[in-house]
């Protein structure tokens, strides 16, 4: 029944461009929690995958073509322009992008424009080109086009630290049906829900999908700090004030010559 | 060796944050004042965010300043008396400093505001050490005294009514500008997230004839209670402060401070004022250089809230 549901869906979804839909993906994730601790420097995260073929449908189609999606929590972030102004540089103008991933990994086997038409894959959001940027402009809040110079600026900073990335050759295929997708996760990944996104296509059109997800916590002394801050901001701060005093004490005794 | 800090999530080199602590230390125990002008940007550098920046940073020196408050207690160059009169105004300028904060961050314009009184104060406070410094040295070598204790340089400060006499200090002065520049410092650390150690030690010595002996411990009392403050109202509105990496700068800033205080104590006061003075000056002139030249990137990102 279930099953019947997410190929309605996903039927509803392609637009009923595809009724010959036969495949089904199955996916499993090497970890889908990632626990930040005081030694977390990054991790990679591997995607496994099969496509099967749908109940009494013997053939395949091939070859296929995989764009995994793997989107982190939402934030609202500000880029900022600076312009000259009578001789020194400050921010004059800024643009809002609300509720976009904090993290936005597309991975596939080969370049997204070559998998799919333009058409298809701005429909469904393939690419990082493709993805819904939201910004505020005004009282509304809109995507703009690939070229705008605040878009490509988010994704261009985003991209520099590590967390917007798009890359052509992270998903494998191990024999025509079973693949293998690295999901890099840079040290800097902020802590929440992720959601992994998985696309197949088959000549240029996807021929089916299906969903993941991962999560990223803090854990042990890094969660013990995180909450204490969180929760008992007073009494975190003068445990920290005191530490201060302490150290500075003690540094005072243990230097001390007279 | 990576450590991951639990509040500014990312992760540092343990031994380059002890170096940049050890660092600003030394010089914080040299000069008496804070650092935090120096360490803010640093660690702002080295990816963390400014606003955990400025909030870690006061704990760091509040630490350094009180391993260097009771080095100077011991060898009584501390005027208690005097620090608790700047520090009585100190709070009222910190609470106007705050108000003025909230209104310029509501009217967009912080960014701005805080890299001009940056410019202004360092450049100026710098320059004026240097050309003060340099004549007291040229004296010196002159065989004259050096010294800026002379009888009679008594200005019109000191025939201001409301006098106090600070014994530890030996000076005889009127209230009135000696809570004027509490206020002062503390407004300006409001605003700017600093100490103000590297304002107050020149206007103690310039203004209130403070001599450079005990100036630097006094100024290091004031730094403390400020700074000790300023991490618990940080922690306790924002939730920006990283006690781990607080802790980190903290340890190397206290060593640094030890050495610092002892090498400011070998060297004489006209030397001193004018390495400070150069020191103030340079980053002064780092941060006009960064509102001057063109950037290498125009855009930059800042984070307004997450869900």
């Amino acid at each position: 029944m279930r099953r019947f549901a997410l190929t309605f869906l996903i039927v509803l979804l392609t637009g009923g461009l595809n009724p010959a839909l036969a495949e089904r993906l199955v996916v499993s994730l090497s970890n889908h929690r990632i626990a930040v601790t005081s030694s977390f420097v990054g991790e990679n995260l591997v995607l496994f995958g099969t496509v099967e073929p749908e109940a009494g449908r013997p053939a395949l189609r091939s070859p296929y073509d995989l764009v995994v999606t793997v989107t982190g929590p939402p934030e609202t972030l500000r880029t900022r322009r600076k312009q000259r102004m009578l001789g020194i540089w400050i921010n004059a103008d800024s643009r809002e992008f609300v509720r976009v991933p904090s993290y936005l990994a597309v991975l596939s086997n080969r370049p997204v424009a070559d998998i799919a038409h333009p058409d298809i894959l701005r429909r469904l959001q393939v690419g990082v080109d493709n993805f819904l940027l939201p910004q505020r402009i005004g009282p509304d809040i809109a995507d703009t086009v690939n070229d705008d110079p605040f878009r490509a600026a988010f994704v261009r900073l985003e991209a520099q630290s590590g967390l917007y990335r798009q890359s052509g050759t992270a998903v494998t295929f191990l024999t025509p049906t079973v693949f293998r997708a690295a999901i890099p996760m840079p040290a800097n990944v902020p802590t929440g829900n992720y959601a992994i996104d998985v696309k197949l296509f088959a000549s240029g059109m996807m021929v089916a999908r299906t969903n993941s997800a991962l999560e990223v916590i803090k854990a042990g002394f890094e969660q013990y700090v995180a909450d204490a801050a969180r929760d008992n901001g007073l009494l975190y701060g003068l445990t920290t004030a005191l530490m201060a005093l302490f150290i500075g004490w003690f540094g005072s005794v243990v230097f001390r010559r007279d | 060796m990576q450590i991951y800090l639990p509040i500014a999530d990312l992760p540092v080199n343990i031994f380059l944050v002890l170096g940049m602590g050890l660092a600003v230390g030394f010089i914080s125990g040299m000069f008496g004042i804070g650092g935090g002008f120096l360490m803010t940007p640093l660690l702002i550098f080295i990816g963390i965010s400014p606003a955990v920046a400025v909030a870690s940073v006061s704990s760091h020196i509040a630490a350094s300043s009180f391993t260097g408050a009771i080095n100077y207690w011991r060898k009584r160059a501390l005027d208690v008396a005097l620090a608790m009169m700047l520090l009585s105004a100190g709070i009222v300028g910190t609470f106007a400093g705050v108000w003025l904060f909230t209104f310029l961050r509501a009217v967009d314009q912080l960014d701005l505001m805080i890299g001009l009184s940056y410019v202004t104060l360092l450049t100026a406070v710098g320059a004026v050490m240097i050309y003060e410094s340099v004549r007291a040295e040229m004296r010196a070598r002159k065989g004259m005294p050096a010294t800026l204790r002379r009888p009679g340089s008594h200005t019109w400060l000191h025939g201001l009514p409301f006098k106090l006499r600070f014994k530890r200090s030996k000076i005889y002065v009127s209230a009135i500008p000696v809570w004027a520049i509490g206020f002062i410092i503390g407004f300006v650390g409001a605003i700017m997230g600093i100490g103000g150690g590297f304002l107050l030690v020149p206007m103690l010595i310039y203004f209130l004839r403070v001599p450079t002996a005990t100036v630097i411990g006094t100024s290091m009392v004031l730094t403390l209670v400020t700074m000790a403050s300023a991490t618990v109202m940080h922690a306790a509105t924002n939730h920006l402060v990283d006690a781990v990496l607080a802790l980190i700068l903290m340890v190397g800033g206290v060593i640094g401070a030890q050495f610092g205080a002892r090498t400011g104590q070998r060297m004489r006061g006209e030397r001193l004022r004018l390495l400070l003075g150069l020191l103030v000056f340079a980053v002064g002139l780092r941060f006009a250089y960064e509102l001057v030249v063109s950037p290498d990137d125009l855009y930059s990102l800042r984070h307004v809230g997450s869900e």
